[in-house]
């Protein structure tokens, strides 16, 4: 394995419980895997208190309970008490689809600290459009019962090709709804964005814009709204600190108990990622091959292994490197150093064709059926 | 935004104060984020629980740790502590 450097491994901090892969809706951006259908087994209610209690031991504090869609998980309200008994700060990472106000007050009661949720778009044609399903309106009331029932309201919106020239009202519609974090997710090109890339891929200008209006905004907003920018990067010099270190920070878990040092960890070849029905968490976390794949440095490769900043952004993320070049271990080809960044600038510039173009393919949409051709 | 020394101080409730066994301090959570804090910083925010205003804060911790002269460095905090907003005053 490369790097089995076990000392100095510091404990997980933020847990993210991705309890299930079903969905309502179908973004074509989904960072789920491409053949998540494949992967329909859920662990039980028991085993995820077990994981829970375990990496809360360890010392995680920051618990996102995501998906797929976690409300469609009937257990959620008994997960969300367990998780604030063991003193986690949860987080309800939501569509919103299907949240009525009962059980906006039943998660509540239960200690639910926040909830998140995705918004698509600031219309609702282009919001039901990307949803793949007609949502847009039953999202705002969501947000406004969020608000009502006392939680801090995070919401998402993740940018791409087609709304990213409603910058400005995704914002002002923001505002209305009276969120107290923005996340603007530029889309970060993995499973189904990956897929989707040509079509979803903003041009330089279109970023540089929206950029600026975002920027206005927070500091217009400064000490009311929070403003999260998750920056494009194929458009930087340089490459995301990807999950703060690899296996220093992050710990997730898939539907099926499939233990991941990233979300995306899955798609690498010669992981074995573990189970949490086969392990501990702390047995997963020290001495599992993967969480010790990519730990501190010494599996890097030149340009990397030599870099004055590898212990900055540690060479990248594994699964980008992976995606476009094929070797799971090369310098992340975002980076102006990496010889693979002719990869990223060819990237852009197919997306700014198939823009141009009349006949544009369209948008492969995240369903089971999609899936299943995977 | 600065800080009316009139006015009581409350924790927000949009944030969470809470001690780490793991990490052994006190930390602040909240959406996307985690702050770790000093023993003095934590020992101050204890005391925002919307019943003292500055003065009486300082005057509390100052009786609590048997000193004098903290009001600089507690009001320095308190500023800081409300352009984070992990406190309130109404
Ligand atoms: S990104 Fe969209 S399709 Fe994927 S899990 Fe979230 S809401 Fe469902
Ligand atoms: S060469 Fe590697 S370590 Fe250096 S800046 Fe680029 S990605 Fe980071």
């Amino acid at each position: 394995m490369a790097g089995s450097n076990k000392t100095n491994i510091t404990p997980p901090r933020w847990l993210l419980a991705e309890l299930t892969y079903k969905c309502p809706l179908q973004c074509p951006y989904c960072s789920n895997p491409l053949d998540y259908a494949q992967h329909s087994d859920e662990i039980s209610t028991d085993d995820w208190k077990r994981v829970l209690s375990e990496a809360r031991k360890m010392g995680a504090v920051q618990l996102g309970f995501s998906g797929g869609e976690p409300l469609t998980r009937q257990d959620l309200p008994e997960l969300v008490q367990h998780a604030r008994e063991l003193g986690y700060y949860s987080n309800l990472i939501t569509s919103g689809y299907g949240l009525t106000e009962e059980k906006i007050i039943q998660l509540k009661e239960a200690g639910l600290d926040h909830i998140q949720i995705s918004i698509q778009a600031s219309t609702q044609d282009l919001n039901d459009h990307i949803a793949g399903t007609e949502s847009f309106h039953s999202k705002q009331e969501v947000a406004r019962l969020v608000k009502k029932h006392g939680y801090p309201m995070v919401l998402c919106v993740v940018i791409h090709r087609e709304n990213i020239h409603q910058m400005a009202d995704i914002l002002a519609m923001a505002e209305e709804l009276g969120a107290d974090y923005v996340e603007l997710a530029n889309t970060q090109y993995y499973g189904w964005a990956h897929a989707n890339r040509d079509l979803l891929m903003p041009t330089q200008e279109q970023y540089q814009e929206a950029e600026e209006i975002a920027q206005a905004f927070k500091e217009k907003v400064a000490g009311k709204m929070k403003i999260y920018y998750v920056i494009p990067d194929f458009h930087e010099d340089r490459p995301k600190a990807c999950m703060n270190g690899w296996g220093t920070t992050f710990l997730t878990i898939a539907p099926d108990g499939v233990a991941l040092p990233c979300h995306s960890a899955r798609e690498l070849p010669g992981l074995d990622c573990p189970n949490v029905n086969d392990a501990s968490i702390s047995e997963i976390w020290h001495e599992s091959k993967a969480f010790n794949f990519f730990r501190g440095t010494e599996w890097m490769q030149e340009p990397c292994k030599s870099c004055d900043e590898k212990d900055k952004d540690f060479g990248g993320c594994r699964c980008q490197a992976y995606l476009l070049t094929g070797d799971m271990y090369k310098t992340d080809p975002v980076c102006s150093k990496s010889p693979d960044k002719h990869i990223i600038t060819e990237a852009i510039e197919s997306a700014r064709l198939s823009a141009l173009a009349s006949n544009e393919k369209p948008l492969i949409f995240r369903n089971s059926k999609n899936s299943k051709a995977y | 935004m600065s800080l009316n020394t009139e006015k009581t101080i409350k924790f927000s409730p949009m944030h969470r104060l809470q001690w780490e066994e793991a990490q052994q301090k006190d930390v602040i959570l909240y959406p996307e984020g985690m702050v770790e804090l000093n023993q003095s910083s934590a020992e101050i925010l204890k005391l925002c629980d919307g019943t003292r205003n500055l003065d009486q804060l300082v005057a509390d911790l100052e009786e609590k740790f048997a000193t004098t002269g903290l009001k600089n460095d507690i009001s320095g905090f308190l500023e800081v502590a409300l352009g984070n907003g992990w406190i309130q005053q109404n």
